[in-house]
Order: C-alpha cells, then structure tokens, then sequence
C-alpha cells in the first residue's frame, strides 16, 4: 500500500479536528477534536518516519504523546473547575477576558 | 577682641532660632530673651567701638576671616566680616535702635498671641541687617540683604488673618525682588570684571575697569538700593508696608532695610567715584524720591503713611548725598544717623498714639492729645523739630550739610538740586507741622470705634514711653555732637574720603535760606490746620492733592506699564500653550486612543474566535513559507 495514503488519511483526520474546533461549541467535544489534531500530525510524522526512512518523525510523535497526555490532564482540570462554577460546558459563556 | 565681630551677629540669630524652635515654654519670657540678646549684641558693638577708638585712624579697618563658605578654583566665598568706621557706624546704629524697638515692642505686643514669634522675627531682622553691614564681600552681603527682604516680608504681613496685611508683604516682597535681581547681577558683572567680589579685590581694581562697566555695575547697585531704600522707581511697597505693627515701622525706617540701599551705595563708593554716569543717576533718582515723598507725604491722613512718605524722602536725601560722591557720602551717613534716630522716635510716637486711641490711625480722627498723652507729646514734638531742621536739632546740622553739598555740586546741576533739596526742606516742614497740629493740637475729633466706644486716650506703659524718651534725646543731641569739630566727618573720611566743593552759597547763606524755607512750611501749615477747625471728612481737594492721596497714582501707573502687558503677555502666550502646543499633543492622543478603539473590538473574549485568528496565522505562515520555496 502506497505510504502516501496515510497523509490524506492525516489531512483528512486533521481538517476534522480543525473544523470542530472552530465550529463546536460544548468544551469535551473541542477537547477531541485537538485531540484528533494532535494525532492526524502524529500519523503524518509517523508516515514521513517511514518514508524517509529514519526514526525522527517517530520521535517527535512520542514527544508530541507525552505532551497531549499532559495537556489533557491540565484542561480536563479547568473544564471540570468550569463545569462547577458556571455549570455550563460551553467555551462561548467563559467570555470575561475581553475587555 | 575681633572675635566679636561674628558675635554681632550671632546674638540676634541665636535669639531667632531659640524663640522659633523653642516653641511654647518660651512664651512666658520669650520677649525680654530677644531683648536681652539685641542689648548684648549693642553691648559687643560698643566694646569694639571703644576698641577701635583706642586705634589711630587707619587702622580702625579690620576683618575678621570666619571660613570658607563656597571654596571652588577662582570662585572663592568666604564668610568674612569688616568692620571699618561705616560698618561701626551702622552696627551701632542697628542694635541700638534696635535694641530700643524691641524694649518698646515688649510694651506694644503685650496682647498679641503670637508675640515670641513676633520678636523671632525681630531678632532675625537685626542679624540679617547686620550681617549686611559687616560682610566682606558682596556674596555675603547678598545673604543680609536677601535675609533683610525674608525678615520684612515676615513682620509686615505679621497680621497675615488680615488680607491687606499679607497683600502688602507680598508687594514689598516682589517689589524688593526687583532690586536684588538688580545687586545679583551687579554681583555676576564683578566677577565677570574682577574676577572677584570681595571687597579689596574689587575696589582694588577699579582703576583697571572700562568706564562702560563701572556704569553698568553701579546703575545694577543703584536698582539695587532703590528696591531696599524704597526709592522711585521701586518705592511703592513702602506706603503698604505700614500693615505691619508699628514697631516694624519703626524698625524698617530707622535702623534697617532701607538704610540699606544708601550703605550699598556708600560702600561701593570706589565703584561710583569712577562712573560719573551712574553717579548721575542716583542723584536724579535721590532728587526725584525726595521731592516725591514729601508730596505725598502732604496728603496722607493715615499718620503711619505721612511718616513713611517723610521716610522716602529723607531716604532721598540721602541717596542724593550719596550720589554727590566723596563731598556727600559722609553727610548722608550722619543724615542716616540722626534720622535713625528722630524717625524710629516718631514712628514709636504714632503707634504710641494709636496704641491710646483704640488702634485709630487717621488723624482727623485725632485732636487735642497733648494733655492726655503728654511723654509722646513731648518726645513726638522733639522728633518733630528734629525732622524739621530746627536750628539746634540734629536734623538741622545734617539735612543743612546735605543742602550745602548740593549747591556745592557746582554749576547748573549744584543750583537745580539745591533747590530741590530747599523746596524738599520746606515741604517737610509743611507735612511734619501738619501730622503735629492734627495728632496733638485743635479740638478732640475722636470717632467712635466699631463697638460704639469713645476712645480714652491715655500715656502707655513705660516700656513704650523709655525707648521714646532715649530717642528725642538722640534726636536732640545727636547732631550737635557730630558736628563739633567736624567730628563724623572725620570719623568716616578713611573710608568715604571727603572732598570740599566750591559752593556758590557761603555755610551760612546756606544755614539761613534752609531755616527759611522751614519757616516758611511751618506757617503754612499753621495757616491751613492751626487757625481753623480741621473737617473730619477730608475736602475734595485739588488734582494734586487726589493724586497725592493715592500716592501720585504710582500704583495706577506700575498697573498700567507692568501689570495689564504682562497679563495680557502671559494670556497670550497661555493661548498659544494651551491651543497651539497642547492642541497638538491631545490631538495625537485622540487620534491613538480612537485607532486603539477599533483595535480593541477584535478581542472578543470567545475562545474561538481566538482558535480561528491562530489558524488563519498558521495558514498564512504555511502559505508564506511554501511561497518562499517554490521561488
């Protein structure tokens, strides 16, 4: 199977995300939808590994695993406080920053 | 022995000090303190008077190093004293008045709250006058005179809850400023020429100096002493500065500040000898002030104002003296001393009649209090005929030297100001004999004061009447005993020099046309206020008389040339300040603070708004960074 497929698949899995990002509005579902993000580059990187032939691209994606586990656990955590307080899960209510 | 020198001056200011810091355990005692401290310094003065008498006369001069005060390469300052036969003769002259104000004050204040405060500022009047008289430099002479201008401004406004009285202070503090603007930069001109401004270096050195320069250093000198001496053009903070008690008064126009203008001029004398020019012009200036003061001395009603224009034009007399060079210096000290003495003895006398009559001060509300205050009738009177050139007093023997000087000036000149100075005679024998027949003589025309008591005249205290009685004595006996044998004149000449003038006029001519002319303004003066009943109401009089009693419209006239352009100066450039300049500056601001508006909008405050403005970065960079490949 031609390796090249595994980056449409990554784009494809990519825009996805991106597109829930911008479009959705309930914090969990943006939350995977950066998740699906961060793995369509992971993908990309893994298949450009195998591409190219070496190992830094699989490198980097475990790079990229150790910082979406962190980052997971710092923004459940300031979902979850935000669900508490305002008892909504939407990003459009947490809106005091602006001016 | 000279290490009393700086003493002199460190009493009165020690005295200041203690009662400004000590604060209200010295109320009790806090007076007779200042007194004793004025006393003691008279006390040092004398002992290094009878010092120097021991001393023939050139080697009376001495000085008295202290330290350096500013030390920098050329630019030396030192606090250095001298003490010669002029400063002596101010010295003795300060502390001794001084001495007897402040007795007198002890009297006059006894119920007034703030009166420690009162004789702090007594006291640092005499240590600035003081210090004046005795530095060694200009600098250090600065210092007194500045400290002379703090002490004035302090004790005319010393009744600051009245809005007049704090006006004033602030007049005759701007107005003085305007000399010693003129005295700075006579200061820098020495420098600049003489590479010093002590005094040796400086008299030293005037032979070297351009003429241009000495002028231009004494008419610096002259605008100097005219601030201090109250002299035309600078004379109008005189008339207010009578706010102030009258002790103040007495104290400002007999022993300090405005003596000081003429010790200036006289101290400078090497610096005038070579400038014929600025001579001139404090001739003109003496002249001018005389006859100025006296006019509108006529006028006043207010007794503390008829005496102060009888200052300035006493004090014209002796810048006119002064002026005349060598041949009057001398006479316009001896005239500065005998007028020390018969002006503070008035002024004491006035506030001694004011202090009886309830704090009235015009004399058409006086009348007939020669019964009811017979010491101040008497010492007044003494005064009086003392200011008047009655033969035998000692304004007679000084003011007849200064007439004498004048004509012996010489030529055109020596006639115009002789006779300015006889005409001068004559009109102060018509104002003193006016102020005498109005405070003392005629029916009572004593007014009611607010409370609707009639005021019940009565002798003050003796510590009022002491110093009033010591002072006609001086007033009495000072001139004769300069005069004998020509005693002051020989005296001052080491410092002053003296030359004899060819008068056209012999001494006695001279003696007689003065008499004369005073004759002449005491029979007037009878005429108009002795023989008939004197109005209550002052009459219309004439222009001269209306323009007089605004004190010759000078206010009008420094409002009209000064004050109104200046305004208008400063509202124009304020118009342009606040339109053109800050116009500028808050335009851009305005223009910032809208643009930063808009920009404000794009933070909306919703995550994804933020998520999109990040995409649309990162495609930009991604497109940017393909471009830049494929090129």
């Amino acid at each position: 199977m031609n390796p090249v497929n595994y980056l449409y698949l990554s784009a494809l899995l990519f825009t996805i995300g991106a597109a829930g990002v911008l479009i959705r509005r309930n914090a969990i579902v943006l939350f995977m939808c950066v998740e699906l993000m961060l793995n369509a580059s992971n993908l990309a990187l893994v298949t450009f590994s195998r591409l190219h032939g070496t190992l830094d691209g699989q490198i980097i994606a475990f790079f990229t695993m150790v910082v979406a586990a962190a980052e997971v656990v710092v923004g459940l955590a300031i979902i979850v406080s935000i669900f508490r307080t305002r008892h909504s899960a939407s990003v459009d209510d947490s809106n005091l920053m602006k001016l | 022995m000279n290490c009393l020198i700086p003493l002199l001056v460190a009493a009165p200011l020690a005295g200041a000090a203690l009662l400004l810091l000590g604060g209200r355990a010295l109320d009790r005692f806090g007076h007779w303190l200042a007194t004793a401290l004025a006393a003691l310094s008279f006390g040092f003065g004398l002992a290094l008077f009878s010092d120097m008498l021991g001393r023939s006369a050139e080697h009376r001069a001495v000085t008295e190093h202290l330290f350096s005060w500013v030390p920098v390469n050329a630019f030396q300052a030192d606090i250095s004293f001298r003490l010669d036969q002029l400063s002596m003769t101010f010295v003795l002259l300060i502390t001794g008045v001084g001495t007897l104000i402040h007795l007198y004050s002890v009297g006059y204040m006894a119920h007034d709250e703030r009166r420690r405060r009162f004789f702090a500022y007594l006291n640092l009047f005499l240590a600035a006058m003081l210090l004046l008289v005795l530095a060694d430099n200009y600098l250090l002479l600065y210092f007194g005179w500045e400290g002379v201008g703090l002490a004035s401004y302090l004790l005319i406004g010393f009744w600051q809850h009245k809005p007049s009285a704090a006006t004033a202070a602030k007049k005759a503090f701007i107005v003085n400023r305007v000399g010693d603007m003129g005295l700075s930069i006579a200061i820098m001109l020495m420098f600049a020429e003489f590479g010093s401004f002590a005094f040796d270096p400086v008299f030293g050195g005037v032979q070297q100096a351009s003429e241009g320069k000495l002028t231009a250093i004494g008419l610096m000198l002259l605008l100097a002493a005219c601030g201090k001496s109250a002299q035309v053009p600078l004379q109008s903070w005189l008339g207010d500065a009578m706010e102030g008690p009258t002790p103040v008064s007495a104290l400002i126009h007999a022993a300090t500040m405005v003596t000081a203008g003429v010790y200036l001029i006289t101290r400078s004398s090497a610096i005038f000898d070579l400038a014929p020019d600025a001579r001139t012009a404090v001739v003109v200036v003496g002249a001018v002030t005389l006859l100025f003061g006296a006019v509108v001395g006529c006028a006043k009603d207010d007794i503390k104002k008829a005496l102060a224009g009888s200052t300035m034009s006493q004090i014209g007399y002796m810048v006119l003296a002064a002026g005349l060079g060598p041949i009057g210096y001398a006479f316009a000290i001896m005239h500065l001393v005998t007028h020390g003495f018969f002006k503070a003895g008035l002024f004491l006398g006035a506030g001694s009649v004011m202090h009886g009559m309830n704090d009235e001060v015009n004399m058409r509300h006086y009348g007939g209090l020669r019964r009811y205050m017979p010491v101040t009738f008497v010492t007044f009177g003494l005064g009086y005929l003392a200011i008047i050139g009655f033969p035998g007093l000692s304004g007679f023997f000084s003011k007849d030297r200064i007439i004498e000087a004048a004509f012996a000036k010489g030529g055109t000149e020596g006639w115009i100001l002789g006779l300015c100075t006889l005409v001068g005679a004559a009109v102060t024998a018509f104002y003193m004999t006016r102020v005498m027949l109005l405070t003392f003589f005629g029916e009572k025309r004593w007014q009611a004061d607010d409370k609707g008591d009639l005021p019940h005249p009565h002798e003050s205290p003796k510590t009022m009447t002491i110093p009033m009685i010591l002072l006609a004595v001086g007033s009495v006996f000072a001139g004769a005993l300069f005069d004998v044998n020509d005693s002051f004149l020989k005296w001052l000449e080491p410092v002053t020099g003296h030359s004899e003038g060819n008068s056209p006029l012999t001494a006695w001519t001279v003696t007689g046309l003065a008499t004369a002319c005073m004759l002449a303004g005491v029979g007037l003066a009878y005429l108009m206020y002795g023989r008939s009943p004197v109005p209550v109401v002052p009459p219309v009089g004439s222009p001269l008389t209306r323009a007089a009693r605004r004190d010759l419209l000078q206010d009008d006239f420094n409002h009209a040339v000064l004050v109104r352009p200046g305004s208008a100066l400063a509202a124009t450039l304020v118009y342009f300040d606040s339109r053109g300049l800050d116009g500028f500056v808050n335009g851009l601001a305005a223009v910032i603070g809208g643009l930063s508006s808009r920009l404000r909008r794009v933070q909306t405050g919703f995550v994804r708004s933020y998520a999109l403005s990040m995409f649309g970065g990162t495609l930009v960079l991604v497109a940017s960074t393909l471009l830049m490949r494929s090129m």
